[in-house]
């Protein structure tokens, strides 16, 4: 039972380990600027094609799902609200996270894992830089800054979605009163959720595709594994995350 | 005697997942010491050499770096340390999204203690490319290199802090004999240029053998047989041999021919 139990244990420690070097990371020098910057593009430019489109589709659909229920109530004119709440609250963060987790976490996993497979990074350890932080703390920070941007545009795009659907698709309800009602139904708690949620998201994803980047072994093979592995796990981590924002921000 | 020492194992013993990969080595270099360690694959050679410069830290006993007992630094402290020290890592571990230049420029750019200018750096990563003989590849990325050229891309960043003590794990393994040869050349010139205390691992006894009995001649460029009694003192090569983590054999070149341990025997045995 013990040597089951041994392994989870022993790699929970080990992520708890390089969370806080990472994190402590953060303010201390050196700090490589460059790194940053292109993690940024990497990360935010590069999934912004796929946010965009999994943002619009994702408010679309809620348009169309809520078009059938609502009519039932003849309340139609409420779908801006409906589409907007979901958003902004649950689908942008998560999808726009799962989203990343899968473009981003694999990306880390799988660089991080060549260089450990092919000991780039013990000869960089070697040549007088700390891996953690030329290689993950640019990719925390960068995810940290860019998935709560990414989220606000998979919310806006998302409502676009909704509209097409609701107002020229459908013709569910006026433009005014889309977006009327889709803006009033925001409250700041709501925001707040919103924000939070891929702030803590990033987190997960970076270190996440660091660690089993980090920890990788037995070659290419071992890189293969460990690029699922960072995607799995932080994909199920965003769900089971979001559940316990929410279930805070439920009882504010 | 510490200020002498430039490596020292104190009954080292390396442990992977409960298996010791290395067990109680211990064995002493002085500044300008040649120490050849040879071993089967798996021997725990590459381990060794890592566990030298404080990448792996060993379970028990005490490994001392430039006279300081490593094994209970962190990170940060054992970077002043290994900034003086250089390393070949097997297959030549170069960054592969990096340019030539921007892999050898790489300790300069990146060690605490040793910040220059970017017109130094280039000089000094120039002049060490030139040693190597491939100054023409500055602007190359590693995979448009062959596998020996990468091996010299990888001495020649590590020598261009020029560091006095240079490790080189395995740097003729997969190439032919004649690449070998000139890799080795250019590990006999980097110790007898600039003096450095040079610790080689290998498969290959051959290797050993050139680094023991040649030398650098700076007159003619050339790399010589030792002759005469003159340079026998300043050729100061031992060989120790790893069979699954011990050390079975630690001696000098005669010592190890005449040894009657089968395991040792097999690698002093091959043709030269």
């Amino acid at each position: 039972m013990l040597d089951i139990l041994k392994p989870p244990v022993l790699a929970l420690q080990d992520f708890y380990s390089l969370a806080g070097r990472a994190i402590r990371n953060i303010v201390r020098r050196p700090h490589y600027y460059d790194d940053i910057v292109l993690q940024m593009d990497i990360i935010g430019v590069g999934s912004l094609p796929i946010v965009l489109l999994t943002g619009f589709f994702s408010g679309a659909v809620m348009a169309l799902q809520m078009s059938r229920a609502l009519s039932q109530y003849g309340a139609t004119g409420q779908v801006g609200m409906i589409v907007s709440i979901s958003l902004v609250r649950e689908l942008g963060p998560v999808l726009t996270a799962v989203v990343v987790a899968g473009r981003n976490a694999s990306g880390m996993a799988s660089e991080l894992g060549s260089m450990k497979v092919t000991e780039q990074i013990d000869a960089m350890r070697a040549l007088g830089t700390d891996p953690i932080q030329k290689l993950v703390k640019p990719r925390l920070i960068a995810t940290a800054v860019v998935l709560p941007l990414l989220t606000i545009v998979a919310d806006f795009v998302g409502l676009v979605g909704g509209y097409v659907v609701a107002v020229p698709l459908l013709s569910l309800t006026t433009a005014g009163e889309y977006w009327n009602t889709a803006w009033r139904a925001i409250e700041y708690n709501d925001i707040a959720q919103g924000l939070l949620k891929p702030l803590v998201f990033a987190i997960i994803i970076a270190l996440v595709g660091c660690f089993y980047g980090m920890r990788t072994s037995g070659g290419t093979q071992g890189v293969g594994r460990a690029t699922t592995q960072a995607v799995v796990v932080a994909s199920v981590w965003v769900f089971v995350v979001t559940f316990f924002i929410t279930r805070v921000f439920v009882n504010l | 005697m510490p200020e002498q020492s430039i490596l020292r194992f104190e009954n080292v013993t390396v442990t992977f997942d409960e298996i010791p990969v290395l067990d109680g080595i211990s064995f002493e270099m002085r500044r300008g010491d040649t120490c050849v360690i040879l071993g089967a694959a798996g021997s725990g050679k590459t381990v060794l050499l890592k566990t030298a410069i404080g990448l792996i830290k060993p379970s028990a006993g005490r490994v001392f770096l430039f006279g300081t007992d490593i094994t209970e630094l962190d990170e940060q402290e054992l970077f002043d340390l290994r900034a003086k020290t250089g390393v070949l890592f097997q297959e030549g571990a170069l960054f592969d999204s990096l340019t030539i230049e921007e892999n050898v420029a790489y300790p300069l750019v990146n060690q605490r203690a040793a910040k220059r200018k970017k017109r130094e750096i280039r000089e000094l990563v120039e002049e060490s490319l030139r040693f190597v003989e491939l100054a023409h590849t500055l602007d190359k990325f590693p995979s448009e290199l062959s596998g020996g050229m990468r091996r010299r891309v990888g001495i020649a960043r590590a020598i261009v802090t020029e560091p006095p003590l240079v490790l080189y794990d395995s740097p003729t393994a997969g190439l032919d004999p004649i690449t070998a040869n000139t890799i080795v050349t250019l590990i006999i010139k980097e110790r007898d240029v600039k003096k450095t205390t040079t610790v080689l691992v290998t498969q290959r006894y051959q290797d050993g053998h050139l680094l023991a009995n040649f030398r650098y001649n700076p007159r003619n460029g050339q790399v010589e047989p030792v002759t005469g009694n003159g340079h026998s003192d300043t050729l100061k090569t031992r060989f120790l041999v790893l069979r699954q983590g011990r050390l079975t054999f630690v001696g000098d070149q005669q010592q190890l021919e005449a040894s009657a341990d089968p395991y040792v025997s097999k690698f002093v045995k091959r043709e030269i």
